[in-house]
């Protein structure tokens, strides 16, 4: 019993030295001299200002005012999507796309609330494509574009979802469609090992390089 | 559903068996104190932490010695995690806690300390809003490890008390727990941190970055040390996510390579484990039987969460949505789910860690549809002995075993006897308790939590009054009681309004009665499983005859089946049916 007490007392500090100081020290020492650009999130630079990290989903909107001032709701600025930008999957953070907030939707399948949340996210996504694309009905929204993502930081979208989207931005940014379809599948991402996963497409990646392409920003 | 789909189920599954044999040999040689490759890196350390401990490894301990060690142990454990944790603010000086977060109150704390020393990995608290770095470290990632080691150690004194033929000692609980964490847990985590860094995984001690978007809006983005806690939150089978959304988190789970290996780090202790006690036994036979019966139920839930997953939900068929799979979509319920890994890689990771106790998620459980949510009820019900949690899952079948054993030879007449030793009364009893505890703790804790207010205030307001509700509910006392720590995450036991626990607090009610469940299901079925050792450890071996039940052919796989299911339905069967099963067969919405 008391050859217990001490063993474990002494045990329980040394092995937390171990594997929770010197483990999570090594780890990092050897990731930021090897891997230092994935050891630090991806981050993303434009003219050497930080704009965000190729794994972390934004919300491609720009601030709605209102009397000249921000509009805010609940504390939360007011936003609408960009149009010359392709827009990210649906999120469940406040606000959209928060990166220090991570949190799921939790909503359930048989719920009306998923059914009015999905609805709302159609109407949504219909009123700023339809425009470019006369033929797209709900029915043709890819699910992607209408369901919330699990981390609502998702920094992917499918092909099919930026296929629809690439109409809207070629026409505002007075691109040929072939050339923005052409940037789409360079930041097509494939599937894991060829088979895990599925493909998609980089948002961020690829609203940059439109930038870049037209000089915008 | 797509052939790519199946086929990353299949691959899983044969990759998996190629990588757990030699990894199952080689730990049997690990804990039978053989040669391994190994050893020159690691025999110093391993003598110099005896000495420093004050252990004699040699030394024998019968189940109540080595039982009394793993209690004591792990109540160091508990009280210094619970002191790091509430102490976060004092730790400000290493650097570690960028964000100057405060702790959580006492209640989650207590609930996630409970947690995290059970293997459970329940998380009311949502780690990037809460946790400082060091917490996560030096609290967290050596529970992750620790209760790890705790459960195979257990596991394998229970195999030394069905093969030994003398005497009463199951070994040594320090020799086991420190060969663990040296031989199996630190190496693999090591390569497998690395492989996720090099993928893409983050890996860094920095402030919270700060930045305006391409189009002007202000982000932040959470940092940290992710990499080296996820390699040992899934090789442990802990589950507990460096953030809120656990492996759905791009920094934990950046693409489809990264979810492949990281499901393979969750499956492949557990599965070797089967291996190493075949070895052990020196009957391989009997570990290739476990295993198969592992294997048949693991893709009879793969198989049903795909083609439900794929299916697609009724909110989604009534918002007019076509959830078939059309070129460049994925199809299904992507409700809570991240295009990158899909509708298979999400269903796949699924029941990966809910067969065994891991309960990460890389995708929002509680968005499933009603029969994509009852498999991993499904496979909770089952008592994690689908490859289980690391060690509980052998400890756990092993019981089922003994049960099999026991109702086929009541079957056929004959004296029930396992590898020789008679299965008696004794034995049978503590079975039967080891068993029954989980499940009865788990229901009786659902009911409680259904039926008074304190309990169904942790409810979503989404899902309050619905079967959703329930689900809820049943969910988190089933993944808690079965130390698995996924869940349907509407339910809550902790309000926070702003990052940093200024001003937030506990459901006291949730937190408690989740923290008691977790240490009763954890350390009173490692009781009974020790003293099931004990008992059959003492027990002399009789030569097998011809009245002897084979235990390793088809007919006691299926038979080993059968009774885990019927426990299992018999159990839950109603429970199931009130939540998800009843959403599962109607397209209604509430």
């Amino acid at each position: 019993m008391k050859r217990d007490i001490v063993t474990s007392a002494i045990g329980i500090v040394v092995l937390t030295l171990m594997l929770g100081i010197l483990y999570p020290l090594v780890i990092t020492g050897i990731s930021q001299v090897a891997f230092p650009g994935n050891a630090n999130g991806q981050q993303v630079d434009v003219n050497g200002k930080l704009v965000g990290s190729k794994l972390i989903g934004q919300n491609f909107a720009t601030q709605v005012y209102k009397n000249g001032k921000p509009e805010m709701k609940n504390g939360e600025p007011v936003t609408n999507p960009d149009p010359k930008y392709f827009q990210s999957r649906p999120s469940a953070t406040v606000p959209p796309n928060n990166g220090a907030a991570s949190t799921f939707s939790n909503l359930g399948p048989n719920s009306t609330a998923t059914e009015e949340e999905i609805s709302s996210n159609i109407q949504a996504y219909l009123a700023l494509e339809k425009p470019y694309n006369p033929g797209l009905t709900a029915a043709k929204v890819p699910v992607d574009a209408a369901n919330t993502s699990a981390s609502g930081l998702d920094p992917d979208i499918s092909v099919a979802n930026a296929d629809i989207q690439a109409h809207r931005v070629a026409a505002v940014r007075h691109l040929p469609l072939t050339t923005v379809m052409a940037l789409v599948s360079k930041y097509t991402g494939g599937r894991g090992l060829g088979f895990s996963g599925e493909s998609g497409v980089n948002v961020l990646e690829l609203n940059l390089a439109l930038d870049r392409m037209t000089g915008a920003h | 559903m797509t052939v790519t789909g199946w086929l990353t189920i299949v691959l899983f599954a044969v990759i998996l068996t190629a990588l757990a044999i030699p990894l199952g040999r080689y730990m049997a040689a690990v804990y039978t104190g053989e040669r391994t490759i190994l050893d020159p890196l690691f025999a110093t350390p391993e003598r110099l932490l005896y000495r420093i401990l004050r252990v004699d490894p040699k030394r024998e301990q019968d189940w109540k010695a080595y039982a009394k060690s793993v209690i004591i142990f792990s109540l160091a454990g508990w009280l210094l995690l619970y002191f790091i944790l509430r102490t976060q603010t004092l730790w400000n000086w290493t650097g570690l806690n960028p964000e100057h977060f405060h702790s959580a109150p006492w209640n989650v704390t207590f609930n996630t300390t409970s947690s995290f020393l059970t293997n459970t990995n329940w998380q009311y608290y949502s780690g990037e809003t809460t946790m400082s770095y060091f917490s996560q470290m030096a609290g967290l990632t050596v529970q992750n490890f620790l209760s790890a080691g705790v459960g195979i150690a257990v596991a394998v004194a229970l195999i030394r008390g069905i093969i030994t033929r003398s005497g009463t000692s199951l070994g040594n609980f320090w020799h086991d727990l420190i060969r663990t964490v040296l031989w199996v847990l630190t190496p693999i985590a090591f390569v497998v941190a690395l492989v996720l860094v090099f993928q893409g995984a983050s890996q860094n001690f920095s402030h919270y970055l700060n930045f305006n978007g391409p189009t002007g809006l202000a982000n932040s983005i959470a940092m940290g040390p992710v990499a080296s806690q996820e390699a040992i939150k899934e090789l442990g089978t802990n589950g507990g996510g460096f953030m809120n959304v656990n492996s759905a988190h791009p920094f934990e789970n950046p693409t489809g390579f990264t979810n492949f290996v990281e499901m393979m780090t969750v499956l492949i202790i557990p599965a070797s484990l089967v291996f190493t006690y075949g070895k052990m036994a020196g009957n391989r036979r009997q570990g290739y039987a476990i295993y198969a019966t592992m294997m048949v139920m693991f893709l009879g839930a793969a198989s049903v969460a795909y083609i439900a997953e794929a299916h697609g939900s009724p909110a989604q068929h009534a918002a007019g949505l076509h959830t078939q799979v059309i070129a460049g979509t994925t199809g299904g319920n992507m409700e809570g789910k991240e295009q990158r890994f899909g509708i298979a890689g999400s269903a796949l990771f699924d029941v990966v860690t809910t067969v065994t106790s891991c309960g990460a998620v890389n995708s929002a459980i509680e968005s499933y549809t009603g029969i994509g949510g009852a498999v991993p009820m499904a496979n909770l019900s089952a008592s994690e002995v689908i490859f289980g949690g690391v060690g509980t899952g052998l400890y756990s079948i092993l019981l089922y075993v003994l049960l099999a054993v026991f109702i086929g030879g009541l079957m056929v007449g004959r004296t029930p006897e396992y590898l020789g030793k008679k299965i008696e009364g004794r034995e049978i009893k503590l079975v039967a308790l080891g068993l029954l505890i989980t499940p009865l703790t788990a229901l009786f804790s659902t009911a409680l939590a259904t039926a008074s207010a304190s309990g169904r205030a942790s409810i979503s307001a989404a899902a309050a009054g619905q079967p959703q509700g329930f689900s809820e509910t049943f969910y988190a006392y089933l993944s808690q009681a079965n130390n698995n720590g996924s869940a349907f995450a509407g339910y809550t036991g902790f309000i926070q309004p702003n990052a940093g626990s200024l001003g937030s607090h506990g459901i006291t009610f949730a937190d408690l009665l989740g923290g008691f469940t977790m240490l009763f299901a954890r350390y009173a079925p490692i009781l009974f499983a020790l003293a099931v050792a004990g008992a059959l450890a003492g027990k002399r071996v009789s030569p097998a005859g011809l009245g002897t039940m084979r235990t390793d052919n088809p007919t006691f796989v299926v038979l080993l089946i059968g009774v885990i299911i019927l426990v299992g339905a018999l159990t839950f069967f109603p429970a199931l049916l009130l939540g998800p099963i009843v959403q599962g067969l109607t397209g209604h919405l509430y």
